[in-house]
């Protein structure tokens, strides 16, 4: 794969002295959606999800790397397809040099010790039928790491005691049951540390605790990173731990990174529309500290048709002409408006348009609307343009009539037509360190270069 | 303890009153006195916030007062409902029967995971029905569907999704459409346990400002719980902070948070991580094992400001100069220096060394 210069400077803020310990390139994994025999015939494909679309990201040594988004951003798709638990469909992943992405079982095995995986649920993640001496020693029997009982006696105690497990005795003959979710999660991490990793993804390891041990198990993976030299990746979807716990972190939306930086940078200057959002959205306990919120309406998208151009347009309060408008934004439009006025006027204005069901299909760039029984185009156009006046005078402005380019009638229908869409590419903000993958970046930066 | 009936400057007269309520649960090693003598007050159009750790009887004491809780379980004390269709019956007395009646048209819960609380093989137009037909019988067709459309309408979920089934919708539509199913039988009083916790940030922010629009938009009361601070000092008027069964600390949401009184609600405030957080701090050990509870205050063996009296004997609950109202034994000797002799000679001095807790007794 060729150099791309778009992606190369990641996580400049984090230290390029340290050495890269896993590139990822164009990262794909798509997940096929089984469609009908008869569609497969017709060439119709179904279509994949696009968990994880092209990421590109650096991992080096010593670096805690935040995953964030919401559900469905393929940030724990991500992180699973880092160590080799899901197959990338496409693009490369290099761990020391090594690529890894199309390795098989059997080679990946000798690997998998040094690249391990913390799961989201203590409760679910430990046999219960084994106890606390058989589970946490497992990877050391899968391996083949000790040549006697002692030797695995000792190590396993000693995985104990890292983490704090004490007195180890009190704990090996327990069973997962005898255990409440913060020793279940240490449990977890003794028996990821056991074989000497150098890379530990953690997905969401604190979201199923109790708030008053979160923050005991995040001082114990700090701790544990720096007594075993640690490299994490920590998937998340709370803000407020990852600012915490990250050097460097990269905002996901629909199977791509939106935003990638150091910690601080992306903080205390968020770029993209998505991450300014998200932190917005996290309530703060300190009233003195409380601020009013603008919230970005609607929830994500389906990976399986997602939006044209950005995938975060339909959202954004901000989003310009190329973002991707398409015909199913004029149908959420619609849908919104009518929610907010009285049934009769919702009634009547829905009379005005005919099949209203052809605005939903996805990734449509120009769209005929048939008008209603006893309307003519010309009636649906009026209406359309009187909308277009109105959210010209509303504040905020809508932004969804800066994506539309004509209105005209055709044949007796009123067509649509919207701005070409351009996808984003996740550019570099120079002196920063942060990539962002947003048009108002890319417009603000050719402006300052012309 | 003392009263607890002294009026917060509130006129209106309060929609739900709580005194002294016990839930008991009956295991083989005795009694779980899971909530264990709670008194407090609900009023028209506000939203109580109850919060603490796992375990400290958020849920059983959300439960109990519908009259929710299992059949092992042993419910005493004074729940008075005000409204119109409540007229102030205690409703630990009523029969399953009457309280089955109540709920619906005067009481409702929203549940935590909504993804799990719709019937999959209903469409949502069926839920309404079902709950319209149940409690007004014979309500024309017409009305039930204008009904249920204006309960949508109100969270957002438009007119053309109302014959879809629960898959069809994402989880914070789901949980838009529990709340919609709560209000259409226009409760005087909810209760929602853990609303938001299954849901991402951004549908979290959209179902807390929803909930706080409740008390303009229907005067509905609430009683939310939740483990997030964040979510209490953003959506509630009141908070009431629950340690191992009690409520330790309850008055003006904003005041509390501001200014915590109890050192459990410092300390809770203090390991909570919020975009602020610079350093990691953690409440040691965990709540109390509910069959034998510590004597005295049942905080002492985990709290940093622990007197030697706290271990023996029970601090009374008192109100401060702010309305807040705290059970501690270092507000109290501030607000009454004369309850100092309660505590005995000595009885001030700092606990010594809070006995070294380890991870075997963490949460």
């Amino acid at each position: 794969m060729l150099t791309k210069p778009d992606v190369k400077p990641s996580g400049e803020g984090a230290g390029d002295s340290a050495e890269a310990l896993v590139e990822v390139a164009d990262l794909e994994v798509h997940f096929g959606l089984r469609g009908s025999l008869l569609g497969r015939f017709g060439g119709k494909a179904a279509g994949a999800v696009k968990a994880v679309d092209g990421v590109n990201l650096t991992l080096r040594k010593g670096e805690v790397l935040g995953l964030v988004g919401e559900s469905g951003s393929g940030k724990t798709t991500l992180g699973r397809t880092l160590i080799g638990l899901n197959k990338a469909t496409g693009g490369s992943i290099r761990y020391r040099g090594q690529e890894i992405s199309g390795l098989g079982e059997r080679a990946l095995r000798p690997l998998r010790r040094k690249l391990q995986m913390v799961f989201q649920d203590p409760h679910a993640s430990l046999n219960p039928a084994m106890d606390i001496r058989t589970a946490v020693g497992h990877p050391l029997r899968i391996h083949g790491l000790v040549d006697s009982e002692q030797e695995y006696d000792a190590r396993v105690t000693d995985a104990l005691e890292r983490v704090g497990l004490t007195p180890p005795e009190r704990y090996l003959g327990k069973f997962p049951a005898d255990l409440s979710g913060g020793q279940k999660q240490r449990a977890v991490l003794a028996r990821a540390i056991i074989a000497e990793p150098e890379l530990l993804v953690a997905d969401e390891p604190i979201s199923m605790l109790d708030m008053s041990v979160r923050a005991k198990i995040l001082q114990l993976m700090l701790d544990l990173k720096r007594d075993l030299d640690l490299t994490y990746v920590y998937v998340t979807h709370d803000l407020a731990s990852a600012k915490f716990f990250c050097d460097t972190i990269a905002i996901m939306y629909l199977g791509r990174i939106v935003e990638y930086g150091p910690t601080e940078q992306v903080f205390a200057d968020p770029q993209h529309p998505y991450t300014k959002a998200l932190l917005a959205a996290i309530p703060e306990p300190d009233p003195r500290l409380a601020v009013e919120r603008e919230l970005p309406r609607g929830e994500i998208p389906d990976a399986a048709a997602p939006p044209l151009g950005c995938a975060f347009h339909p959202r954004c309060p901000v989003a310009v002409a190329e973002c991707g408008w398409e015909a199913r934004d004029l149908r959420a439009l619609l849908e919104r408006r009518w929610l907010d006025l009285p049934p009769e006027t919702s009634a009547a204005e829905k009379a005005l348009l005919g099949n209203f069901d052809e605005p939903a299909a996805p990734g449509l760039g120009t769209v005929s609307i048939a008008p209603g029984r006893s309307h003519t185009a010309e009636d649906v156009l009026e209406y359309l343009r009187r909308l277009r006046e109105e959210a010209s005078a509303s504040d905020p402005r809508e932004p969804f009539w800066r994506g539309v380019v004509s209105m005209h009638a055709e044949s007796g229908r009123a067509v649509v037509e919207f701005a070409p869409p351009r996808d984003p590419r996740l550019d570099l903000i120079p002196k920063t360190g942060v990539q962002v993958a947003c048009h108002l970046h890319q417009h603000a930066a050719s402006a300052q270069g012309t | 303890m003392s009263t607890v009936t002294e009026p917060m400057n509130r006129t209106a007269d309060p929609v739900l009153s709580v005194r002294d309520l016990r839930v008991w649960y009956g295991t083989e090693r005795g009694p779980v006195r899971a909530v264990d003598g709670v008194s407090f007050d609900v009023r028209p159009g506000e939203t109580l916030g109850l919060v603490g750790e796992s375990g400290c009887g958020k849920s059983t004491l959300g439960r109990g007062v519908l009259g929710l809780t299992p059949a092992a379980a042993a419910v005493d004390g004074d729940v008075r409902l005000n409204s119109k269709g409540g007229a102030g019956r205690n409703l630990t007395e009523l029969s399953d029967r009457e309280i089955q009646q109540l709920r619906g048209p005067e009481l409702g819960l929203i549940f935590q995971e909504p993804m799990t609380r719709l019937n999959p093989l209903m469409r949502i137009s069926q839920h309404f029905e079902e709950a319209l037909h149940t409690h007004h019988k014979g309500l024309p067709k017409k009305e039930v569907k204008a009904r249920a459309l204006e309960a949508l309408r109100g969270m957002g979920i438009p007119e053309s999704r109302y014959e879809n089934y629960p898959h069809e919708f994402s989880g914070g539509m789901r949980q838009r459409i529990m709340i919609a199913l709560a209000l259409v039988l226009r409760p005087a009083f909810i209760v929602a346990d853990e609303p938001t916790t299954a849901l991402d940030v951004l549908v979290e922010a959209q179902i807390i400002r929803i909930l706080a629009d409740l008390r303009k938009n229907f005067d509905t009361s609430l009683v939310l719980i939740t483990h997030n601070l964040g979510i209490v000092a953003e959506a509630c008027d009141r908070v009431a902070v629950m340690y191992a069964g009690h409520i330790v600390e309850q008055g003006d949401a904003r005041t509390v948070f501001a200014d915590p009184q109890h050192p459990y609600t410092k300390e809770l405030l203090r390991s909570t991580i919020s975009l602020s957080t610079t350093g990691l701090h953690f409440i040691p050990g965990s709540p109390p094992d509910l069959v034998q509870p510590p004597e005295g205050c049942r905080f002492h063996p985990r709290c940093p400001v622990a007197m030697v009296g706290c271990a023996t004997v029970e601090p009374p609950e008192v109100t401060l100069p702010s309305g807040v109202r705290s059970t501690c034994w270092q507000q109290a000797v501030e607000v009454d220096p004369s309850l100092a002799d309660e505590l005995g000679t000595g009885g001030r001095e700092p606990l010594a060394a809070v006995k070294e807790i380890s991870v075997a007794d963490e949460a």
